[in-house]
């Protein structure tokens, strides 16, 4: 018994605490946002090796746009991962924000009665962003209000979502859109297509808010130890909201530029796309459990990905393969990022 | 000094502004009463001890110490003032900080950004300035010696490191008056020591320490005055070297009500052994040997901590061990295997019936038969009319208050959804019964009954294992082994005193200090 009286009472002269990880482990965390680099570069490689098209001008921006609308929704997925969540109505954002701006604004004596033509033009832009805007704050209410699992309620407003379009659409594609809802999907600025720098801008803001500001900061406390966060001072849940209000207004935003770009509205629009953008944010290094993750991590997610979608278009690879190849695609740069990262993504 | 309630403040020398004085402090959860009119009172510069047992309302004391939760009736003041209103968090940090055992840290962000979390420095533009915030972490941490790059995330430190950061935040919001969780639980004897040598350097630089502990040889080593809670009450302060050992654990455990203790037979001395572990090693790295006999009930006793429940996890499969056999009646048992175990005819209370010992939201037939599906169907095909049989005789047998076995186990009471659990292990008819803190959060009634169900089964030939800190459970058995630390420090047979079995369980002595 006097064994165990020694363990506090002998004091054995003890080094001061080192440092654990030592500095090389350090240079990785920090590269982690990184990691993803090598393999864009390898790609960029064997793409220009397969087609020397790839490496033109006309194809990245190619590349870029056809990944601008994803990618916004990868960012807006993102902000909403880091505090620990996850938002999948996105996808129904996505498609019913342009689809309630053209329903209110398509005049139906154009479109074979599609749209009821009740506001002027100028509305498409602020409807948009309203639907956006009010989508998060009526999962903000169930979410963070009420309590409810993120999971489930973002489950039943994407089904929710989906099918107010579809009614509303009738199941039928909106077109004759307004100059101002095709405006920002297909105009050009300095020979760049405006979806690129809506896009890149947005991202640049995001690495900036994320990363430099202290809401930013908030959203990786709350998702990294929530109850530490809140006796940091935090309000955690008015973060949470705007966090998920956010995050839908950027999906309506994207919604736009996609509507824009092929001057319709489907109501299928965005059906099926959360997938990408979850493989394309988790591929980014964004942890599913929260509090991990970067801005530009999960932009080269998304572009490694369309990157690799382009390189087997280039190959002449039949569209029949393209769905099974984008699932070899996200597995294959998962286990990618699992060495690089060395821990297992989650 | 006497065990006798003594008023908070009594013997107190006028000398030394209280940095923390709470007075008269009720609250209640529920229909707990988690203290009652107790109170503390902690001076300038000293390092004050707070202990009790489990459930004597410490946490309660500390959660309200540090404004996280409101009194019911009661004051608390600081530097003779009162205490800010609930809701002013910064006006709190500057006055009062603890240490949880639970990390308040953020695993995933730098230690520099946790220690200035939502107080990052800011440019002119108000955006953060990230080389700026690292210095001031740096200085911050060298201000108080402490020597970890702010750069890593927080969780790669260790947990010393973390509890040092941990203070040097809370140092840094102008708090010096800090409380320590049981800062020593996770610490291995150098870790230890080093915490008590910064403790002693920031007192000596005018910081106040309530230090909470179940060690109660810490407290004789660091401590100046020591408070002691039992059952919701402050029973005594004094000053530390005034306080014999002796006199601390009895204020510590006090009169206990004394449960009818279970008559004790000599064990047949032909009595086969039935439960044989040998050198079995928990992945938490406790080590446990044990050889019992049909009929014999062994106690293993310790604090959180001590790697009891570890070890009986193993036993019975819930935890696969990292080395060492167990056999039932000659029989090894596959390491980790529930099923095997069961099949061996091994019963097991779990630590926690809401996570491991009922479904709450199936009836008392459903639950008590869930470990023998064999028993109350054919061919794949339950039987409810024999499950409810079944369930009736356990109902009757243990004296479960409800109406019927179709009754949900969320419906009852703490003790009778502990008696279903009971049920269920006794179900199989296990030839050894493991029981983890069997009495855990029931009424005096519900413990008689549980208890007497030991003597019961054993009787007739069952060994059982009792693992569990509470003395009450711990007197049925005819022996005891004591476990501190991950090892076995001691066996004690049946007629030992509380005070010895509370001592070695707290790690100290009584008669080797």
């Amino acid at each position: 018994m006097s064994d165990t009286l020694s363990t506090t009472k002998k004091p054995s002269p003890a080094p001061p605490p080192s440092a654990a990880p030592s500095s090389r482990s350090l240079a990785i965390a920090r590269l982690r946002d990184l990691a993803l680099v090598p393999a864009i570069i390898a790609v960029a490689i064997v793409g220009s090796i397969v087609n020397p098209v790839f490496l033109s001008s006309d194809n990245i921006i190619n590349v870029l746009q056809s990944m601008s609308e994803i990618a916004i929704l990868v960012l807006a997925q993102t902000i909403v991962l880091i505090t620990g969540k996850m938002d999948l109505s996105l996808e129904s954002t996505f498609g019913l924000a342009p689809g309630i701006a053209a329903w209110l604004i398509v005049d139906p004596a154009l479109t074979r009665g599609l749209g009821l033509g009740v506001l002027p033009d100028g509305w498409a832009i602020p409807v948009v962003l309203l639907v956006g805007a009010l989508v998060g704050a009526f999962n903000g209410l169930l979410i963070v209000r009420f309590g409810l699992n993120g999971f489930i309620v973002t489950l039943g407003m994407l089904i929710i979502l989906r099918g107010l379009l579809t009614g509303i659409s009738g199941g039928q594609t909106f077109f004759a859109l307004p100059e101002s809802m095709t405006y920002l999907g297909s105009a050009s600025w300095f020979g760049v297509p405006a979806s690129i720098w809506v896009s890149l801008l947005l991202f640049a803001a995001g690495v900036v808010v994320l990363g430099h500001t202290r809401a930013g900061r908030a959203l990786y406390a709350i998702g990294g130890n929530e109850d530490a966060a809140r006796a940091a001072g935090i309000r955690t849940d008015r973060v949470l909201w705007i966090a998920l209000i956010v995050a839908s207004v950027l999906a309506a935003l994207a919604g736009l530029l996609i509507s824009g770009r092929l001057a319709a509205v489907p109501s299928a629009q965005g059906s099926g796309a959360i997938f990408q953008v979850f493989a394309a944010a988790v591929i980014g290094g964004v942890s599913l459990n929260g509090g991990r993750g970067s801005v530009f991590g999960a932009f080269t997610g998304v572009l490694l990905l369309f990157m690799i979608i382009n390189v087997l278009t280039l190959a002449g690879v039949p569209a029949q393969w393209t769905n099974f190849l984008n699932g070899a695609v996200i597995l294959v740069a998962l286990v990618v990022s699992r060495i690089t990262g060395g821990k297992a993504q989650t | 000094m006497s065990a006798a309630p003594h008023r908070p403040g009594d013997g107190l020398a006028d000398d030394g502004q209280p940095v923390v004085e709470a007075v008269n402090i009720t609250k209640r959860f529920g229909s707990t009463l988690a203290l009652s009119e107790a109170g503390i009172l902690v001076r300038r510069g000293e390092t004050h001890a707070l202990v009790g047992r489990n459930g004597a309302g410490k946490s309660t004391l500390v959660s309200i110490l540090t404004g996280l939760q409101a009194a019911d009736a009661g004051a608390v003041a600081f530097d003779g003032r009162p205490a800010p209103p609930l809701g002013d968090r910064d006006a709190w940090r500057q006055r009062v900080a603890c240490v949880y055992q639970k990390s308040t840290i953020i695993p995933t962000l730098t230690v520099a950004e946790n220690l200035f979390l939502n107080r990052h420095a800011r440019g002119r533009s108000g955006l953060i300035r990230w080389s700026s915030l690292r210095r001031e972490a740096e200085q911050l941490l060298a201000t108080w010696s402490v020597d970890v790059d702010v750069r890593q995330p927080a969780s790669t430190l260790s947990v010393e490191q973390r509890q040092f950061v941990e203070i040097a935040r809370a140092l840094s919001f102008g708090a010096r008056f800090i409380i320590l969780d049981e800062p020593t639980a996770q610490l291995d004897a150098a870790g230890i020591n080093r915490l008590f040598t910064r403790i002693r350097d920031l007192r000596a630089h005018g910081v106040t320490f309530l230090f909470i502990s179940h060690h109660l040889q810490e407290i004789y080593e660091l401590c100046d005055r020591v408070t002691v809670f039992r059952d919701a009450r402050h029973v005594v302060t004094a000053d530390v070297a005034e306080l014999s050992k002796q006199a601390l654990v009895a204020a510590m455990t006090g009169e206990d009500v004394t449960m009818p203790e279970a008559d004790h037979r000599p064990l047949p001395s032909d009595a086969p052994v039935l439960l044989s572990v040998r050198d079995l090693v928990t992945s938490s790295g406790a080590e446990f040997s044990l050889e019992a006999r049909a009929g014999e009930v062994v106690g293993i006793a310790g604090g959180g901590g001590s790697g009891k429940v570890e070890v009986a996890e193993a036993i019975v499969g819930l935890a696969r061990p990292a080395g060492g056999t167990v056999a039932v009646g000659g029989r090894a048992l596959r390491p980790g295997s529930v099923p095997d175990a069961i099949d061996a005819g091994v019963g097991l209370v779990p630590q926690d019936r809401h996570r491991e010992g009922l479904v709450a939201s199936m009836s008392i037939a459903e639950n008590v038969t869930m470990t023998v599906p064999h028993r109350v169907g054919r061919y794949g095909l339950i039987s409810s009319a024999r499950r409810d049989a079944l369930a009736r005789d356990t109902i009757a047998d243990l004296a479960i208050k409800a109406s019927g076995p179709h009754v949900p186990a969320s419906d009852l009471s703490g003790g009778n959804q502990q008696k279903v659990v009971m049920g269920r292990a006794l179900a199989s008819d296990p030839r050894v019964l493991v029981l983890i803190t069997p009495t855990a959060g029931v009424d005096v009634r519900s413990k008689q009954t549980l208890l007497g169900v030991v003597e019961d089964v054993r009787s007739r030939g069952t060994t059982v294992l009792v693992v569990s800190d509470e003395l009450d459970d711990l007197r049925i058995c005819d022996r005891v082994l004591v476990m501190f630390q991950g090892r076995v420090v001691g066996e004690m047979a049946h007629g030992w005193s509380d005070n010895d079995l509370v001592a070695a369980m707290e790690g100290v002595d009584l008669h080797h200090v």
